[in-house]
């Protein structure tokens, strides 16, 4: 081992501490860019194989009821590969152990297995198409629900009760994410998709020989557009609902929506925190070798060519940047697989195409020894260039003099170490300009994590306790007359009941159109109410619709406008209706209208499809048992349960992020203040200790080191609020669709939780440097600079 | 004060050093007894243990065994917060490299410590009294060598300290801008009366004081008076 190898190994060994720190830094950044990618790309490739294996169709439509031969005419459309229909419709289920009833999607398996949304059986067998009693059910509701091969549970299929007996479980691409029609979260006790043999879902509906759905799989180079609208044209005297392509399909629509925010965040998050890291290494890094700048001088001096004292000090950068590469990387596909076994519980492929991006991985881990060798490079530059005397002679005393600031700090009448402070910083703006980087960063990454959840507080927040005060809402199989909400009244414990109309639409205006839904608002609304982003309660005004501002935009409708208004349920009706008003409501989705002019126009006596209940908490058992009997109930949504749900999801998916990202934060103004903290020490420990000589106490001459540290990280944590601000601004910006804008909110406790947890860290740093200066010899202040 | 009182006394004060498996027998039994008012100088080679009995003296460093006395203060059973207590209200110290904080001007250096000492003389004063009353708006850097260890001399001695403890102040500079320096020194023990100790391995310097202590090996060689004192600038080397 040559004796430079030996001293770089003794060096790092010396530094290991601020090695490491630096290694973390660049580790953190490398990490997060590489578990983001890996994540996406993993979700990407997994979805591309199943849809791709399991024949996930193109497009859908649903319709009241067409005879079977209008498969085969779909199939004539040109462009469409493949057409199949079948019978779908929504059942309550009863189910051993769950006290509310619970809701399924039946949909019916044909006989010869089909040829599109192939369901892969998970566990147990597919229902045999002879045995009217036998189903299969999608695998997350049958875990959930422990209903293994061989248990029952009961339904009521078209009005009548009916026990059916599980075969297996199973995943089809149809229904990755599941979720109830109106619910905001998947619940998979309380929601299910079931699959029945042909024959027996025509006998149970008497859709014998009928079909109410069509999936088709577009052949190559079909046009999309073109086929979804021949399908209408088909569809129309059968009570057809509006074709739609994968973007409107629930499943895709949500799998899609996470994808793509995932993709924001792992393209806009990941770089900047390696670029941050980057940009630190490479100062710190910086540092250090400039500290070795006697060394290098006397290397010179004793003949080693510049070249292999240059290479030497590179070598050493490399290292500590392949320790951060190798550990980011490390640590990145850890996270990766953290993020996948998350989205696992949501998205319920059979099987997980694990990839690791490899891609991504090199070239982070590229990046970093770049990095490296960038900051290396300029610090090993300045010094080697240095002719040998020079360097070894210590550096020349800084000179201080005093411009307009500095007179205005003199102003202050500060004691002499608080003047050290300011005069320290104000002569190495630039060393102080790494630190206040480094800290900047820090609070704006952990301002850029932790609005999410202000994000989803007001959401919650709007949804919850302000729009929805409900404890359970009922969907109703059919439209009854106003009067039903009287007879819910009568359910057991029931203590309030409210109507609600809402219908499935396509709002056109133009050449634009929006598949969604209206809703119809009957006066002195109580429980689920119309709000807005400010919180308030909106008026309707008594004729035309309400949109949300998203959605006027989509429709590019202005007030005044007229929208036409397809329904795409019975009674399907078209209306023209004026636009009369637009609100600004981040996360709504949906028209509202008043009821009495949505009937009016209809003409029609006013309807109810919703009814929206509050009942005795002590009679809730009783009520979730009388509605299991009631055939006009099709659904029902229990409030507390989604609101429970929701916090636990959020709970379970944030605290993952949340740590992880808290971490990095942490960790870069950990690595940061601590090593510009050795440096600070290394470089004016002799001046330090001088003032130990003198009669300063360590406290005394500790606060000239804790206190130029924190008072740099004092100044950053605003700039760092600002920019934080800047960043989750732009990631809202670039994660809203036009069907869905997160509120941009960042609050009080997200600014202060980020100050705190960076200024914590930030001393923990520079306390644990400042240890350092109790070991300094005092003694050593008496004699020449070594 | 009683001027024959003695303002530091050590009782057979050893130090060794443990560097690993060597130890270095620095000081090997020092007994030696400062009276108040006196400007010693003590000399000898490189390694003789002059600056270890130095910082020994000024709170620095800790003997390995034995007893220093300050006046009726036993410096070698009290605690490193009395020590620091001590360094702060009676000794003024002088390096050879002057240690002045960079980033301070002449007269923030001095205030640095008349901030923090109990009765001290106003930074002005204190610049006045070494000649650099003119300087002192400024920073070390702008300084020539003699001028920043002058005030060095100044912040030393703006707090009033009993005691003055010099580790070869001309040791950086040349033979003129020494005679400053050490001119600076003598005005101080003769106006305040500050006893001064001056560490030197320069033999010139014995002549300006009143008694010279020469040390070899850990050892006190000679201790003797100097009767004919010479003024700083009658000083050369």
């Amino acid at each position: 081992m040559s004796m430079l190898t030996r001293k770089m190994m003794r060096d790092l060994r010396r530094i290991w501490a601020q090695a490491l720190a630096i290694a973390l830094v660049l580790a953190c950044g490398i990490m997060m860019m590489v578990g983001m990618q890996a994540t996406q790309s993993t979700l990407e490739a997994t979805r591309a194989a199943f849809y791709d294996r399991q024949r996930f169709a193109d497009i859908f439509a649903q319709m009241t009821r067409a005879p079977r031969d209008i498969v085969a005419q779909a199939q004539r459309i040109d462009g469409v590969a493949l057409a199949e229909g079948r019978i779908s419709f929504m059942a309550v289920l009863d189910i051993d152990g769950l006290d509310q009833p619970a809701s399924g999607r039946v949909v019916s398996l044909p006989d010869d297995g089909g040829h599109l949304n192939l369901p892969v059986v998970r566990r147990g067998r597919l229902p045999d198409p002879l045995r009217a009693d036998e189903v299969a059910v999608n695998e997350a509701f049958g875990e959930a629900n422990a209903l293994l091969p061989g248990a029952r549970f009961r339904a009521v299929l078209n009005g009548r009760l009916r026990s059916l007996t599980v075969t297996g479980w199973l995943a089809s691409p149809e229904f990755t994410y599941t979720i109830a029609p109106g619910a905001m979260m998947p619940d998979d006790r309380r929601f299910g998709i079931v699959w029945m043999g042909q024959e027996a879902a025509e006998a149970a509906m008497r859709m014998g020989g009928a079909v109410n759905e069509i999936a088709l799989r577009l052949a190559r180079g079909g046009d999309e557009r073109a086929v979804i609208d021949a399908l209408d044209a088909l569809l129309d005297p059968y009570g057809g609902t509006g074709a739609y392509g994968r973007d409107r399909q629930v499943s895709h629509a949500f799998l899609d929506g996470e994808m793509q925010q995932l993709g924001v965040l792992a393209r806009f998050l990941p770089p900047v925190f390696l670029l941050v890291a980057a940009f630190l290494v490479s100062m710190v890094l910086g540092r250090l070798i400039k500290m070795e700048r006697r060394q290098i001088g006397l290397l010179k001096a004793l003949g080693y060519p510049t070249r292999t004292i240059g290479w030497h000090y590179l070598t050493l950068a490399l290292l500590i940047g392949s320790g951060g590469a190798v550990l980011g990387v490390a640590l990145g596909q850890w996270m990766g697989s953290g993020m996948i076994a998350t989205y696992r519980e949501y998205f319920r492929f059979p099987v997980f195409l694990r990839d690791t991006a490899t891609g991504v991985m090199a070239l982070a881990a590229l990046l970093g020894l770049a990095t490296a060798l960038l900051g290396g490079w300029n610090a090993v530059r300045a010094s080697v260039t240095l002719p040998p005397a020079e360097a070894m002679q210590p550096p020349a005393p800084p000179s201080f003099s005093r411009g307009w600031l500095d007179r205005a700090v003199s102003a202050m009448r500060l004691r002499q170490t608080s003047m050290m402070i300011l005069r320290s910083i104000l002569r190495w703006p630039g060393r102080a300009a790494i630190t206040l980087f480094g800290v900047m960063a820090s609070v704006a990454l952990l301002v850029a994590s932790y609005f999410s959840f202000d994000a989803i507080d007001i959401m919650a927040d709007t949804v919850f306790t302000q729009s929805n005060r409900q404890q359970v809402t009922l969907v109703l199989a059919q439209s009854q007359p106003e009067r039903a909400v009287l007879d819910a009244l009568s359910l057991p414990g029931v203590r309030q009941a409210e109507g609600a109309y809402a219908m499935p639409v396509r709002l056109v205006r133009g050449h634009r159109a929006r598949l969604t839904a209206v809703s119809a608002h009957f006066p002195d609304e109580r429980l689920a109410r119309l709000i807005d982003d400010e919180g308030r309660v909106v008026a309707l005004p008594p004729e035309g619709l309400v949109l949300p501002d998203r959605l006027a935009e989509a429709l590019d409708a202005r007030v005044g406008d007229t929208i036409r208004v397809e329904m795409l349920g019975a009674p399907r009706e078209v209306l023209d209706l004026p636009l009369a008003a637009i609100i600004a409501q981040g996360m709504g989705q949906e028209a509202h209208i008043r009821a009495e002019a949505l009937f009016a126009a209809m003409r029609v006596a006013p309807q109810v499809n919703r009814i929206h209940l509050m009942a005795d908490p002590d009679d809730l058992s009783a009520l979730n048992a009388a509605i299991k009997q009631v055939p006009a109930v099709a659904g029902l949504t229990d409030w507390s349960e989604v609101r429970r749900q929701f916090s636990e999801t959020l709970e379970q998916n944030m605290a993952t992020m949340l740590t992880i990202q808290t971490l990095v934060g942490l960790m870069t103004a950990l690595g940061v203040v601590y090593n510009a903290a050795r440096i600070q020490v290394a470089e004016r420990s002799h001046e330090l200790a001088s003032l130990r000589v003198l009669g300063f106490t360590r406290w005394e001459v500790g606060f000239v080191l804790v206190g130029e540290m924190m008072l740099l990280t004092l100044i950053a944590i605003p700039i760092g609020w600002v920019a934080g601000y800047a960043l989750a601004g732009a990631l809202v910006q670039a994660m809203s669709t036009d069907l869905i804008s997160l509120p941009f909110v960042v609050s009080r406790r997200t600014y202060a939780l980020a100050a705190l947890a960076v200024f914590a860290a930030a001393l923990a740093a520079v306390l644990l440097v400042r240890r350092r200066l109790d070991r300094v010899e005092l003694a050593s202040a008496l004699k020449a600079r070594e | 004060m009683d001027p024959a009182a003695p303002v530091f006394r050590t009782e057979a004060v050893t130090r060794v050093y443990r560097t690993g498996t060597v130890e270095v027998q620095a000081l090997r039994g020092v007994d030696l007894s400062l009276t108040e008012g006196e400007m010693v100088v003590m000399l000898g080679a490189s390694g003789s243990g002059k600056s270890t009995l130095l910082n020994i003296l000024g709170g620095l460093d800790q003997p390995t065994s034995g007893r220093v006395f300050f006046r009726d203060q036993e410096l070698t059973r009290v605690s490193d917060r009395a020590l620091t207590a001590f360094r702060r209200d009676h000794v003024g110290f002088v390096f050879q490299f002057y240690n002045l904080v960079p980033s301070l001007t002449a007269r923030e250096n001095v205030a640095l410590v008349t901030e923090i000492a109990r009765n001290p003389m106003t930074p002005e004063e204190a610049l006045d009294r070494v000649g650099l009353a003119k300087r002192a708006d400024h920073f070390p850097a702008e300084l020539s060598g003699g001028e920043q260890q002058r005030v060095a001399i100044a912040r030393a001695i703006a707090k009033r300290p009993d005691v003055l403890l010099c580790d070869e102040p001309t040791g950086a500079l040349d033979s003129v801008t020494g005679v400053q320096v050490l001119e600076a020194l003598n005005a101080v023990n003769t106006e305040l009366g500050t006893a001064t100790v001056m560490v030197t391995h320069n033999a010139s310097i014995r002549q300006i004081a009143h008694r010279v202590v020469r040390m070899s090996d850990g050892a006190i060689q000679s201790d003797e008076r100097n009767p004919h004192r010479l003024a700083p600038h009658e000083v050369s080397w």
